[in-house]
């Protein structure tokens, strides 16, 4: 097929793969051939939309008419009404695109989701098909590659990202260009390495896993730029076994790249030659770490060692290596193409350019989100995120995953980045970006993140082996209502000195959610140890089912939906719950008519 | 790739493809396909207007379909839709002169007037 007059974009990302899309594309390919259309219309799989709440997602083109949600039996209609007649399916559109009353659509760019985003490193994420290195091409794909080997020197290129402002999309935000200064000027004479990290392992964060799903070629063009800056001529891709989807097609676009020679030896004609390959991880958070990262690549058991020496000198194989996140590579072909002067218009004074966000929580709109660095919480909570489902009220965000912390309802103005986000007790993190309400308990949100840290710490230091086991435990014994005030000190003071005693990021990092909510919201850990009290209603021990006389009608409903048979009563006079028997499942506040049960 | 100029053939190969999914300017051809347009004759109408399209790589030019505009007696037709020009609504079309449209109207921008309805109004 040379030319065709749609396409059908449908989204075959993880989040959509799950809901089915894989069902969609294959009835889709059915209904055509069955209406003699398959000829002229091209069904393209394509990357993430960011949209995830609302898919499988699927676009078609030139119209741009966007369907969410869509089901295999949908797409009979569409076939016939939308491909046949030129009719769109209004009412399979998704519904903010669909302007009130008139029979025009809007344009998805003017949809409140979009509107307000801008995407570099997602740029071509549901747009090619991460399948076909033509369609990448198509795109500018590999021009950046081209110019930089037949135009610039190593020092021009690190210059030029230098310049770019663009710091590490990993978490902690380290300058890229000074990153790559340093492994260029290391002795290579051994070899050099370049890496890539994507090791995703922040519980909630997918953007690193999207980027390879839908623009793999973005990374493997921009590793090999990093090679020939720092004068590396092998790349390895660390990336976890558990993201599938995105190590096939990883697989697939380094054999595509290989065969146009884009990948191998003498690339556009010059001296430069460089290869690639893929290092499976088995999913320990620590291995997300650099120094823990590399020992992994080189077969060993993933613990991190002491810093320094740094990876630039010592990486893998105690050759100097240069170490970049998914999402950082992701921003390099732009920059090469567009420029530094483009790139550092875009952001704050120390952040440049956009980051990702992975949106997830009590959240109407959960799915991916690129916006520029200074772009305020609320904008992306309220606006893009479409705000708090159900009427609840907001409580908190959670940035930076387990390493991160919780910024309250007051600072939702805070513009995001870096530093802004470093200053409240926070931190940027991967970009995991966690929605909390009114019913969200911050210290059974701090014990979440500990239990998770205490499972992943490797073992390898005290602080973080032994200390963080200590933390959980002592929130366990507050949210069991067994706490007493003085473990609120302990509690931070064994934060503090786990925080500066810990070998790597892990363990340093461990106890900021503690440390933050205990910033933001030590009222409720106080309410939890001196009034054995969840404002929150979320801690089971804590929790006393109660009934209130006043609005109590005396139905009997809840009585008789009580599984232990705790509660009793005469009928249309007040019931009351016997604590003894009471085994806090909640069925009765759920069942009760007037509202009449609370459980804080 | 040995050259930049190879990357370049690719590229342009491809770049009409992809450019069909940036929403905005380009010239649009709308094809009536209701029930009468297909009865006259509009499917190998549309099909021709895709082959001219695809083999002459035009890039921001797209061919849609569309319903029934209510001159069901004229159909085939075809409108062409250019960015700040007027629309041109083509009638009685066939394959033999969508290709002479595309050729003189899409790429040169000479508008076939023996086909247009204005010229094909029955007194």
């Amino acid at each position: 097929m040379d030319f065709a007059r749609a396409h059908i974009l449908v989204c075959g990302g993880t989040g959509c793969t799950s809901s089915g899309s894989q069902k969609i594309i294959d009835t889709l390919h059915e209904e055509l051939a069955a209406h003699g259309l398959d000829k002229e219309i091209k069904v393209i799989r394509t990357g993430c939309f960011g949209l995830c709440a609302l898919g499988p997602i699927m676009v078609v083109y030139p119209e741009g008419a966007f369907y969410s949600m869509v089901k295999p039996e949908d797409i009979k209609e569409i076939v016939e009404e939308h491909l046949l007649k030129g009719r769109i399916v209004t009412r399979l559109l998704y519904e903010e695109t669909v302007s009130d009353g008139s029979a025009e659509t809007k344009s998805l760019n003017d949809v409140d989701f979009y509107k307000k985003q801008m995407r570099i490193a997602l740029r071509n994420c549901g747009v090619i098909d991460p399948e076909n290195i033509e369609e990448y091409i198509g795109v500018d794909g590999y021009a950046a590659l081209g110019k930089v080997l037949t135009s610039m020197t190593p020092e021009e290129v690190i210059e030029v990202v230098k310049a770019s402002g663009l710091r590490g999309r990993g978490g902690a935000g380290f300058p890229t260009g000074m990153k790559w200064m340093f492994t260029a000027r290391a002795d290579g004479s051994n070899g050099k390495y370049v890496a890539c990290n994507a090791d995703e392992g922040d519980p909630g964060a997918f953007m690193d896993r999207s980027v390879l799903e839908g623009d793999p070629h973005a990374i493997i063009e921009a590793m090999a730029i990093a090679a020939y800056a720092v004068g590396a001529d092998q790349g390895y891709i660390y990336i976890r076994a558990e993201y599938p989807i995105a190590v096939s097609r990883l697989r697939i676009a380094i054999d595509q790249a290989r065969e146009y020679g884009l990948l191998g030896k003498n690339i556009f004609g010059t001296d430069f030659c460089f290869d690639l390959d893929i290092r499976l991880g088995a999913g320990a958070f620590v291995c997300g770490e650099e120094t823990a990262l590399m020992t992994s690549i080189e077969g060993h058991r993933g613990e991190p060692r002491p810093r320094p020496p740094f990876p630039a000198n010592k990486g893998l194989w105690q050759k100097p290596t240069l170490l970049n996140n998914v999402e950082t590579y992701a921003n390099i072909p732009q920059i090469i193409n567009n420029g530094a002067e483009w790139f550092n218009k875009i952001g704050t004074e120390k952040s440049k350019g956009t980051k990702v966000f992975a949106l997830g929580g009590k959240i109407k709109n959960t799915g991916l989100v690129e916006v520029p660095m200074g772009t305020t919480l609320r904008e992306i909570v309220e606006e893009i995120g479409g705000g708090i489902p159900n009427g609840k009220k907001f409580k908190a965000a959670q940035t930076g995953g387990p390493s991160g912390g919780c910024i309250p309802a007051e600072l939702l103005d805070i513009e995001i980045d870096y530093d802004s986000l470093m200053s409240i007790g926070s931190m940027m993190g991967s970009g995991g970006l966690i929605v909390m309400d009114e019913d969200t308990c911050m210290v059974d949100i701090a014990k979440f993140f500990l239990e998770f840290t205490v499972d992943e710490s490797c073992g390898k230091c005290s602080p973080c082996r032994i200390g963080t086991k200590r933390m959980l435990e002592i929130l366990e014994k507050i949210t069991s209502g067994r706490g007493e005030m003085e473990d609120i000190d302990r509690l931070e003071e064994l934060a503090e000195n786990i925080k500066q005693s810990a070998l790597c990021g892990l363990g340093q990092t461990a106890p900021n959610p503690v440390l933050s909510t205990l910033r933001y919201f030590r009222n409720e850990y106080i309410a939890h140890v001196r009034d054995k009290r969840c404002p929150a209603g979320v801690c089971k021990a804590l929790m006393a089912y109660t009934i209130d006389p006043e609005k109590c009608k005396g139905c009997s409903i809840c009585a008789k939906q009580c599984p232990v048979g705790a509660i009793s009563g005469e009928i249309k006079s007040p019931f009351v719950i016997d604590r003894e028997k009471c085994i806090k499942c909640g069925v009765c506040m759920e069942k009760c008519p007037f509202k009449a049960i609370s459980n804080k | 790739m040995k050259s930049l100029a190879e990357l370049e053939a690719i590229r342009n190969k491809n770049k009409n493809q992809v450019g069909l999914r940036r929403e905005g300017e380009g010239t649009r051809i709308v094809v009536g396909m209701a029930t009468c347009g297909i009865a006259a004759g509009a499917r190998p109408v549309l099909t021709a207007f895709t082959e001219e399209v695809g083999k002459r790589g035009l890039a921001h030019v797209t061919v849609n379909q569309t319903g029934c505009i209510g001159m069901c007696r004229y159909e085939p037709i075809v409108e062409v839709m250019a960015p700040g020009k007027e629309k041109v609504t083509y009638v009685h079309m066939t394959p033999e002169k969508a290709a002479r449209v595309v050729a003189e109207h899409i790429v040169n921008g000479h508008v076939v007037t023996e086909y247009t309805i204005g010229a094909n109004v029955e007194q």
